[in-house]
C-alpha cells in the first residue's frame, strides 16, 4: 500500500493521478464528491462539454422508495440507502428534492397480488412505511385523478422526485471546488494497464492514474471489455418521455406507476420539483449508444399508455418530448467493484434505474473501495456544503430588492417563461464548471425549459454567454461539439 | 405606491394604440410597461413592408409603422417604463412590475389594459420526434436573429408551418442567401394571408406542400437533415410518402398561442378557443377595469385591426377610468359562433353600452368557397353576405349597428355561422 498521491507532485512528467474518473454523469460526479473528501489528487474525464450530458439529464428523476429491486441485491441496499441520504444532501448541496411519495397502481384484482409481492420485497429491502390501499375511496382522497378502474394501490410516502440536472451539477461543483479537477471534451480513447496504475489515453492527451473509476454510463461496457476478458454488455435501453405544461403540474400530486410489467416500471406519471408534469418512459431496446432521438412509435406508445392510470390526462399541453438511455446491463445489477485481472481498475457500471436514486450510495461505495485501497486520509479543508445558484423567488421582497440594488441583473428578466434572471445566468456561467452552452444555461437555471422552449429567450441568452465568456456569437452551441447556433453573418455568401 | 389611471401591459402596437386613444379620451395618467429594450414590440423585427394599408393608406414596414405610433406617444408625453417586467396582477388591479433600476415595485391601476402579445408554438408542443440538435427554431426568433442582429441562423432551410412569419422568413432567409427548399404545411390550406405566399413563395420559386408535415429530425448535435411525409385527412403521415430533405436549418411556423400567464393569474376567464380572454364590446374582460386587445385576445393577421381594436380599448378604459360609461339596463346579448365559425371577439355586446357600430372579429375553421356569412338576431336572418372564399389564415368581420340591435329588447343571441351554397 502506498500513500496517496495527493502532496506529490511530479515535474516533467504526464499527468498522474491517484484517480481518473471516466465520466462526469450522477455516478462518476457523486463518486468525485465522495472521494473529494480525502486527501487524493482526482480527475474527471467527460467526452461532453458540461456534467450531466448522458444518461443523468434523461431520466424520469424519481428517488424510487425501494420496492422494486430485487431481495438482496446491490441495487436494492443502494437504492434504500441513496433514498435515505437524499434529504440530507439535498440541504448540504442546495438542490431541489420533494418526497412526494409514489403510487403504485393496479387496475384489476387479479393482479393484486403483485401489489402484495411489491409490498413484501419492500419490507424485505428495508422500505419504511409503506401500505397496500384498496379501499377505492381512501385511493381518491390521496390521489383524485387516479383512474376510476383502480383495485388497489401500494403507496410509498418515502419515494420522491428530485432535479437531476442539479443533483449531478451539485456533486460535481462540490467536487470541484474540494480540488477535484475536471476535463471536458476529453473522451477516453484507450487504456493501457501501467506498471502501479493505467495509462489513459483521450482524444485530449494522455494521462496516468493509479485508479481508474468507469463510470461511463452507456459505455460502460466498451471499457470493462477492454480491460477485462470477463466481458458485460449493456443494452442502451431507450425512454421516451413527455413533458407538459406547469399548468398540467399538479394534476398528480404523488409519482404514480403501473404495476410492473415484463418492461419496467411502464408508464410513469410524475409532478416534477419544478411543477411540470413528467409523462413517460417507454423501454426500446437499442444498439446504438448516442441514439436518443424519439420517434414516432414511442411517442404514440406513451400516449396510449399514458392515460391507463391516470384520467383527464392533458396531453395537448406537452411542451417538449425527449429520450434517454438507461445503461441495462444484461445482469440487471449495478456492476461495483474492482474488476478482477484488472488491479485499479474499478466499475461503477450498469447503473440504470434506481441509478439516480442509488447515487449518492453509489459514490461512498466507490470512494469506500478507493479509500481502504489507498488508505486515505480524510482531508481537514474538505467543505461538505455548496449554495446552489440562487433563486430571487425565494427572497422576500425587501431581500429582492436588495440583491437588485447591489446586482442589477436580478432585476433583468431574460427567460420570461421561467422568470429566470440574467443574474442567475451570470452565476450559472461564474460558478464552478460552469455554463458554457445554451443547454448548460437551461439546466442550471431553466432559462429556456419553459413553455416557449427558449424562442424568446435563446438570442438573448446567446448574447450574455459570448460576452461573459469572452466568445464569439458563432461559437456559441446548444450543447458543445459542432452544435452552433448561427452559421454567419447575413449576406456573407452573396 | 405610485398609481396611473391606465396601465398598460405592453409596449407593442396595441399597448402604444391604446395608450394614444386612452390620451385623447382625455386620461393624463397612463403608464405603459415594455419588458423589452424599446418601444414597437415585434414590429421592430417585422422590416418588411406591407403594414398600415388600412390605417395610413400606406405601406409600411413594421419598424415604420410602430414608429408613427411611439411619435404619438412621445408627443403626447405618455410615461412608458422599458426592461420592465410585469411579474403579477392582482384582480384589485394592483401591478407588480421589476426591472435593473427600481427593482421590484407595485402600481396601483385605475384600469388595466392587457396588450402582452403572443408567442409561437414550439416543436415540442408538435411532438415531431426524432433529435434535438441545434438548428431548430422558431421562425420568429430567426426573424430576431437575422432582422435585428444580423446573424444567419442556417444556409439550407426547411420551413414547417406556413404562417405568416414562416412566409416572410422564406423570402427574408432567400435574400440573405440561404436556400429554401420547401416549405410544409400539415393542414390541406395555408394558415398565412394569399398574398405573402405569393410575394414570399412563389416569386422565388420555394415550393409550399400542403397536407404534409415533419415525421423525423436527424443530426444529433446540429440539424442534418428531416424526413417529409404526407398526412391522412385525419393529419396522420402516410406511409410510403417518406422524402428526405438535408437541411441545417428546421424554421417552425406553427401557430402563435396569445400570452395569458398574467392574465390566469388574474383570475380571468378564457375562450379556450383563442387562448385569449374572454371580452365585451368594450374590449372588458371578465374583470371589471380590466381591458384587453391585440394578439394576446385573439392572433390577428394584420397590425391594423390590433390598432383599430387596441384603440377601442384605450378609448373604453378612459370612460371606465372617468366614470363616463354608458349605462345598461343588465340586457347582455351572446355571440354564438357556430358552423365554420370558430370564435368571435367579442363574445358578448351589451347594446346599450356598444359604439353605433361594432365590429365583430372571427376565424373560420376551415376553406369555405363561394359560401355565405349569415348573421342571425335569434333565429331571425339580419345579414347576408356573400364571399367568394373565406379561409383560416385570413380574419373575418362583420358590423353590427347599434340602432338594429336596440330595436330587439329581447335579443339573447347574435348567431353566425358559414352557409355554404
Amino acid at each position: 500500500m502506498r500513500p496517496a498521491l495527493y502532496f506529490r507532485r511530479r515535474k516533467g512528467k504526464k499527468t498522474m493521478y491517484d484517480v481518473i474518473i471516466i465520466g462526469a454523469g450522477v455516478a462518476g460526479s457523486c463518486s468525485a464528491r465522495e472521494l473529494s473528501r480525502y486527501q487524493v489528487r482526482a480527475c474527471v474525464l467527460e467526452k461532453e462539454e458540461d456534467v450531466c450530458c448522458g444518461t443523468s439529464k434523461a431520466n424520469s428523476a424519481i428517488v424510487h422508495a425501494g420496492y422494486d429491486a430485487a431481495e438482496g441485491s446491490l441495487m436494492a441496499k443502494l437504492n434504500v440507502q441513496g433514498n435515505e441520504m437524499m434529504g440530507e444532501l439535498s440541504k448540504e448541496l442546495d438542490f431541489p428534492f420533494n418526497r412526494c411519495g409514489s403510487l403504485v397502481v393496479c387496475l384489476d384484482e387479479e393482479s393484486l397480488p403483485g401489489l402484495q409481492a411489491l409490498y413484501d420485497r419492500g419490507v424485505k429491502n428495508g422500505v419504511k412505511d409503506m401500505q397496500v390501499i384498496l379501499d377505492k375511496d381512501a385511493i381518491h382522497r390521496l390521489e383524485p385523478n387516479l383512474s376510476d378502474e383502480v383495485a388497489g394501490v401500494l403507496y410509498a410516502p418515502t419515494a420522491g422526485i428530485v432535479c437531476p440536472f442539479n443533483l449531478n451539477i451539485a456533486m460535481a461543483e462540490n467536487a470541484n471546488e474540494n480540488g477535484v479537477e475536471f476535463k471536458f471534451n476529453t473522451e477516453v480513447q484507450g487504456l493501457k494497464k501501467i506498471p502501479g496504475g493505467w495509462e489513459v489515453s483521450t482524444n485530449n492527451g494522455v494521462f496516468q492514474a493509479r485508479y481508474v473509476v468507469n463510470a461511463a454510463g452507456v459505455y460502460a461496457d466498451k471499457f470493462h471489455n477492454m480491460v477485462s476478458e470477463k466481458k458485460i454488455h449493456i443494452t442502451p435501453r431507450r425512454g421516451d418521455y413527455c413533458l407538459l405544461d406547469k399548468k398540467a403540474g399538479s394534476h398528480v400530486k404523488h409519482t404514480v406507476f403501473a404495476l410492473p410489467g415484463k418492461y419496467g416500471k411502464g408508464v410513469l406519471v410524475s409532478p416534477t420539483v419544478h411543477g411540470n408534469l413528467l409523462v413517460g418512459p417507454t423501454a426500446i431496446d437499442i444498439e446504438d449508444k448516442e441514439s436518443t432521438a424519439t420517434t414516432r412509435e414511442g411517442l404514440d406508445e406513451l400516449i396510449g399508455k399514458a392515460g391507463l392510470n391516470v384520467k383527464d390526462l392533458p396531453m395537448r399541453q406537452v411542451i417538449t418530448s425527449f429520450a434517454g438511455l438507461r445503461a441495462h446491463e444484461d445482469g440487471h445489477e449495478f456492476i461495483i467493484g474492482e474488476v478482477e485481472g484488472a488491479d485499479g481498475f474499478i466499475d461503477c457500471a450498469g447503473i440504470e434505474s434506481p441509478g439516480l436514486t442509488s447515487a449518492p450510495a453509489i459514490g461512498k461505495m466507490v470512494a469506500d473501495i478507493l479509500r481502504e485501497k489507498m488508505d486515505l486520509q480524510p482531508d481537514p479543508d474538505f467543505i461538505g456544503t455548496r449554495k446552489g445558484i440562487l433563486n430571487p423567488e425565494d427572497l422576500t421582497l425587501e431581500e429582492r430588492n436588495a440583491l437588485i440594488k447591489e446586482k442589477p441583473a436580478y432585476g433583468n428578466i431574460i427567460c420570461r417563461c421561467e422568470m429566470v434572471t440574467e443574474g442567475e445566468i451570470l452565476d450559472a456561467i461564474h460558478r464552478p464548471l460552469g455554463a458554457r452552452s445554451l443547454d448548460g444555461v437551461k439546466r442550471r437555471t431553466r432559462a429556456g425549459m419553459g413553455r416557449c422552449q427558449a424562442g424568446f429567450c435563446s438570442p438573448r441568452t446567446m448574447e450574455i454567454l459570448a460576452r461573459e465568456c469572452g466568445m464569439s456569437m458563432f461559437d456559441i452551441t446548444k450543447s458543445g461539439g459542432d452544435s452552433k447556433l448561427v452559421v454567419g453573418t447575413n449576406k456573407d455568401r452573396i | 405606491m405610485k398609481s396611473y389611471d391606465i396601465v398598460i401591459i405592453g409596449g407593442g402596437p396595441a399597448g402604444l394604440a391604446a395608450a394614444v386613444s386612452a390620451r385623447k379620451e382625455g386620461i393624463g395618467s397612463i403608464l405603459i410597461l415594455e419588458r423589452d429594450k424599446e418601444l414597437g414590440g415585434i414590429l421592430n423585427q417585422c422590416i418588411h413592408n406591407g403594414f398600415g394599408l388600412h390605417t395610413f393608406k400606406e405601406e409600411l414596414t413594421g419598424p415604420e409603422y410602430a414608429g408613427r405610433f411611439i411619435d404619438q406617444v412621445l408627443e403626447l408625453g405618455i410615461e412608458y417604463k422599458l426592461n420592465t417586467m410585469v411579474m403579477d396582477i392582482g384582480a384589485d388591479k394592483l401591478v407588480t412590475a421589476m426591472n435593473r433600476e427600481e427593482g421590484m415595485f407595485q402600481i396601483r391601476a385605475g384600469a388595466v389594459i392587457l396588450a402582452m402579445g403572443c408567442r409561437e408554438r414550439s416543436r415540442g408542443a408538435l411532438n415531431i420526434p426524432g433529435y434535438r440538435p441545434a438548428g431548430i427554431y422558431s421562425a420568429g426568433t430567426a426573424q430576431r436573429l437575422v432582422n435585428m442582429e444580423g446573424f444567419m441562423p442556417g444556409r439550407e432551410v426547411v420551413i414547417l408551418g406556413s404562417g405568416d412569419i414562416g412566409l416572410i422568413m422564406a423570402r427574408r432567409m432567400t435574400l440573405e442567401g440561404a436556400k429554401v427548399k420547401v416549405v410544409a404545411e400539415l393542414m390541406p390550406y395555408s394558415g398565412g394571408l394569399k398574398r405573402n405566399i405569393v410575394q414570399c413563395l412563389d416569386d422565388y420559386g420555394i415550393p409550399l406542400k400542403l397536407s404534409h408535415t415533419v415525421v423525423n429530425i436527424k443530426g444529433k448535435e446540429r440539424l442534418e437533415g428531416i424526413t417529409l411525409a404526407q398526412v391522412d385527412q385525419k393529419g396522420k403521415p402516410v406511409p410510403g410518402t417518406e422524402e428526405e430533405y438535408s437541411c441545417d436549418t428546421l424554421l417552425l411556423s406553427v401557430g402563435l398561442i396569445p400570452e395569458n400567464e398574467l392574465s390566469d393569474g388574474m383570475g380571468i376567464q378564457m375562450n379556450p378557443v383563442t387562448s385569449g380572454p374572454k371580452v365585451n364590446e368594450r374590449m372588458e374582460t371578465s374583470i371589471e377595469g380590466v381591458f384587453a386587445c391585440g394578439n394576446v385576445l385573439h392572433v390577428h393577421d394584420l397590425v391594423d385591426f390590433v390598432s383599430e381594436e387596441a384603440a377601442a380599448a384605450g378609448r373604453n378604459a378612459a370612460r371606465y377610468v372617468k366614470g363616463q360609461e354608458a349605462k345598461g339596463n343588465g340586457h347582455i346579448v351572446s355571440l354564438n359562433p357556430v358552423q365554420g365559425v370558430r370564435y368571435t371577439v367579442p363574445c358578448t355586446i351589451d347594446p346599450d353600452k356598444m359604439d353605433d357600430v361594432q365590429i365583430v372579429r372571427f376565424r373560420v375553421g376551415n376553406v369555405y368557397k363561394k359560401c355565405t356569412i349569415g348573421v342571425y338576431f335569434d333565429d331571425e336572418q339580419v345579414m347576408s353576405r356573400k364571399r367568394p372564399v373565406v379561409a383560416p389564415g385570413e380574419m373575418e368581420e362583420v358590423k353590427l349597428e347599434k340602432a338594429k340591435l336596440l330595436q330587439y329588447p329581447d335579443l339573447k343571441t347574435i348567431t353566425i355561422k358559414i352557409e355554404e351554397a
